[in-house]
């Protein structure tokens, strides 16, 4: 694993972790809900879909629920594939 | 006398809070599907065990104690007893979802953090089981130090034992201690509660879902779009197919009830008062209610459904491009049934200026209170013939003026961001919930409110209108030979507002009409069909219907003016009302009345003026 991916361009379905989130590409309540939705580093998450329209918000899932995001804020959040599922 | 003790039910959005309140108060309220649905204060009363009663709150769902809408800051103050006009709750019902316990057992752990005497509800575990999620409400209980009551709240499940629990807390427990301080900053807390959920759950299997399944043809890149334009479209032709019969039923209803009156009453003031005046006005409202429920039952069913969200997430790319989110899409989907409840449905939108836009523009949304208008001038003019099978061509032309509402709305919403509610766009983050089969009984119950309004509305409001109308029009008496419309007082009035709007193609009659709908909308029928039923004593048939005499007055141009006029009006003083409150003021809503007025007038004269050149 060498290019840090970001939620935004992570594969549909591909098990990921959260390496970590720069919080600084993001305005504070942004920031505050996202933290409030249970995003934080070695969470996992998983893209579920994503609105192709333009470029619509990704709807992804972290812990046992499923939230919708807009690219620039998904953008933000690195993540790393993991390695049992990367296989 | 001495207050109850006060009780506030809290939990995150989708926790089932409001299921949960209406299985131990036996309250009537709506339980809806998406986030933030209950915005309004709801209490009730209930019997503790030992006979005590206590006040339940059902306050909004948060998901924090750092609000980031009004509705969030409401739960907070009152947990923190700074509200005005609630006192600090005696005790807490803390509602979980378990099948998002990571989740929503922060906020839970940041409420118990507060020191009132709490009961956790740990609800839905039915449907986290069947999740394949199995939780130990005993490790929770033990490592949280407060009680945890495992409940079903849609089926009754727990609801014994959790008041049995509560029994207990309230009044015996400690009196509370001040609010202590935030000690933890979020993610702490976060950490904190993952660790707990994982050690409190026994076993957990990733189970294919159904939902998601659903949610892969639901959002869909393409067949998501195509799905939401044809429940749409399905909305709109049954509200059309389906009420053929009983607005029969109804029609015939108020005829025998017209002729039964006309065989007891002899000829004269009260016979016409009550056939011409009350029957014919509320008459001509009234049969629209069976269209009504069936737009409102498409609604409540896609609300409490979870698909409403989905179609958020699906809009909010176009939502964007006007400065909006999509979260503004189920307060504008709402407005198609009512401004009111959409406007107020706004107040789960985070960011200001993005809430003052979308309440600007939900009056576009076409509202059922349109629909009798379109319904009887499309009926009158437009030919009723299948363009392709299936497909009407007068729904294409009621789907014509829908589409039109929504492509104002959105010229509107971008020249808006762009002057008056200039800022930032905000974002769009949100929980999209499990999708649920809607109970009937909670759909039975939302529509029965829903009738209920319009039912006393057509009873007071309109009939009202009407009787004043009437009155307004059958005096003074018109001489023999000329029209008793024209001659009356309405008609005097009617003519110096026909000045103003003969340039857009409106006769009399619609000057006429226009004055009493400014109350509301659907009056404008009522008041043709009460202009036309004393116009027509003089007629020898005397039986014409209301279509009739509109093919008989009007012209195409003028009718389609006229609908584009209702497509921009601001006829409705409960909306203006709602604004005002909603925003704190008259400048709003001043403003909301002139912007749709003058786009009203301009958009019905382009109609009027492009339909006589194209020699319609």
């Amino acid at each position: 694993m060498t290019t840090p991916i970001s939620l935004e361009t992570l594969p549909r379905h591909q098990a990921a972790i959260v390496d970590d989130i720069d919080w600084s590409r993001l305005a504070t309540p942004e920031a505050r809900r996202l933290r409030e939705l249970g995003f934080d580093s070695g969470v996992p998450v998983q893209v579920l879909h994503r609105a192709r329209l333009g470029a619509g918000p990704v709807a992804c899932r972290i812990g046992r629920m499923t939230v919708a995001l807009r690219r620039p804020v998904a953008g933000a959040i690195r993540v790393s594939i993991e390695p049992l599922a990367a296989e | 006398m001495e207050m109850p003790p006060l009780v506030a039910m809290v939990g995150n959005p989708n926790a089932g809070k409001s299921a949960l309140f209406n299985a131990l108060t036996g309250a009537r309220q709506k339980v809806g599907n998406y986030p933030g649905v209950t915005v309004e204060r709801h209490s009730g009363r209930l019997a503790l065990d030992d006979g005590r009663p206590v006040e339940l709150v059902d306050l909004p769902g948060a998901y924090s104690l750092e609000p980031s809408s009004p509705d969030e800051r409401v739960t907070r103050d009152v947990l923190l007893g700074a509200q005005s006009g609630e006192r600090r709750p005696d005790a807490l019902v803390v509602v979980l979802d378990a099948a998002n316990l990571d989740n929503h057992l922060r906020f839970a752990m940041q409420l118990i953090a507060l020191g009132l005497p709490v009961v956790i509800a740990l609800n839905m575990v039915d449907l986290a089981e069947r999740d394949g999620l199995v939780l130990d409400p005993t490790v929770l209980a033990r490592e949280l130090g407060v009680p945890v009551v495992p409940t079903v709240a849609v089926r009754r499940r727990g609801i014994d034992t959790l008041r049995a629990t509560l029994t207990g807390l309230v009044g015996t427990a400690a009196a509370p201690t001040a609010p202590a301080a935030p000690v933890e900053d979020i993610r702490t807390l976060q950490r904190r509660a993952r660790a707990l959920s994982k050690a409190a759950t026994v076993s957990e299997t990733p189970t294919r879902r159904w939902h998601h399944a659903l949610d892969s043809v639901a959002l869909h890149p393409v067949f998501g779009p195509i799905l939401l334009v044809a429940l749409l479209f399905v909305m709109f032709q049954a509200v059309f197919s389906w009420s053929e019969a009983p607005i029969g039923w109804i029609e015939d209803g108020f005829t025998a009830l017209e002729a039964a009156l006309k065989g007891m009453m002899p000829d004269g003031f009260l016979r016409s008062l009550l056939t011409d005046g009350v029957i014919a006005g509320v008459g001509a409202v009234l049969v629209f209610l069976p269209q009504i429920l069936i737009l409102f039952l498409f609604i409540l069913v896609l609300e409490a459904s979870g698909y409403m969200v989905r179609a958020a997430f699906l809009m909010d790319r176009m939502m964007a491009g006007v400065g909006l989110s999509g979260r503004a899409f189920i307060p504008l989907l709402s407005s198609f049934a009512c401004a009111v409840p959409g406007i107020m449905a706004t107040r789960t939108i985070e960011d200001e200026k993005d809430r003052l836009t979308t309440i600007l523009i939900a009056p576009l949304m076409t509202c059922s209170a349109r629909l009798p208008v379109y319904t009887i001038i499309i009926g009158a003019f437009i030919p009723a013939r299948q363009v392709v099978p299936f497909v009407g061509l007068q729904g294409l032309v009621l789907l014509g003026l829908y589409l039109m509402g929504i492509v104002g709305a959105f010229v509107a919403a971008l020249l808006l961001r762009r002057t008056v509610t200039k800022g930032e766009s905000s974002g769009f983050m949100m929980e999209m919930p499990k999708y649920q089969l809607p109970r009937l009984h909670d759909v039975a119950i939302g529509l029965w409110s829903r009738a209920a309004i319009f039912l006393k509305r057509a009873g007071t409001t309109i009939a009202l209108t009407t009787v004043v109308l009437w009155a307004l029009l059958s005096f003074p008496q018109a001489p023999a030979g000329q029209s008793q419309v024209e001659y009356s007082v309405a008609g005097r009035i009617a003519s110096g507002l026909e000045v103003i709007v003969r340039p857009i193609g409106f006769n009399h009659d619609i000057a006429l009409a226009l004055i009493p709908a400014m109350a509301a909308r659907e009056v404008a029928v009522a008041a043709i069909g009460t202009a036309y039923a004393i116009d027509d004593t003089e007629d020898a048939s005397g039986a014409k219907s209301l279509v009739d005499h509109l093919r008989g007055r009007w012209s195409l141009p003028t009718a389609l003016a006229f609908l584009m006029w209702f497509v921009f009006a601001p006829q409705c003083i409960s909306t203006i009302a709602v604004t005002r409150r909603e925003t704190n003021g008259w400048r709003w809503p001043v403003f909301m009345l002139a912007y749709l007025f003058v786009t009203a007038y301009v958009m019905a004269g382009i109609t009027f003026w492009l339909a006589t050149f194209a020699g319609l």
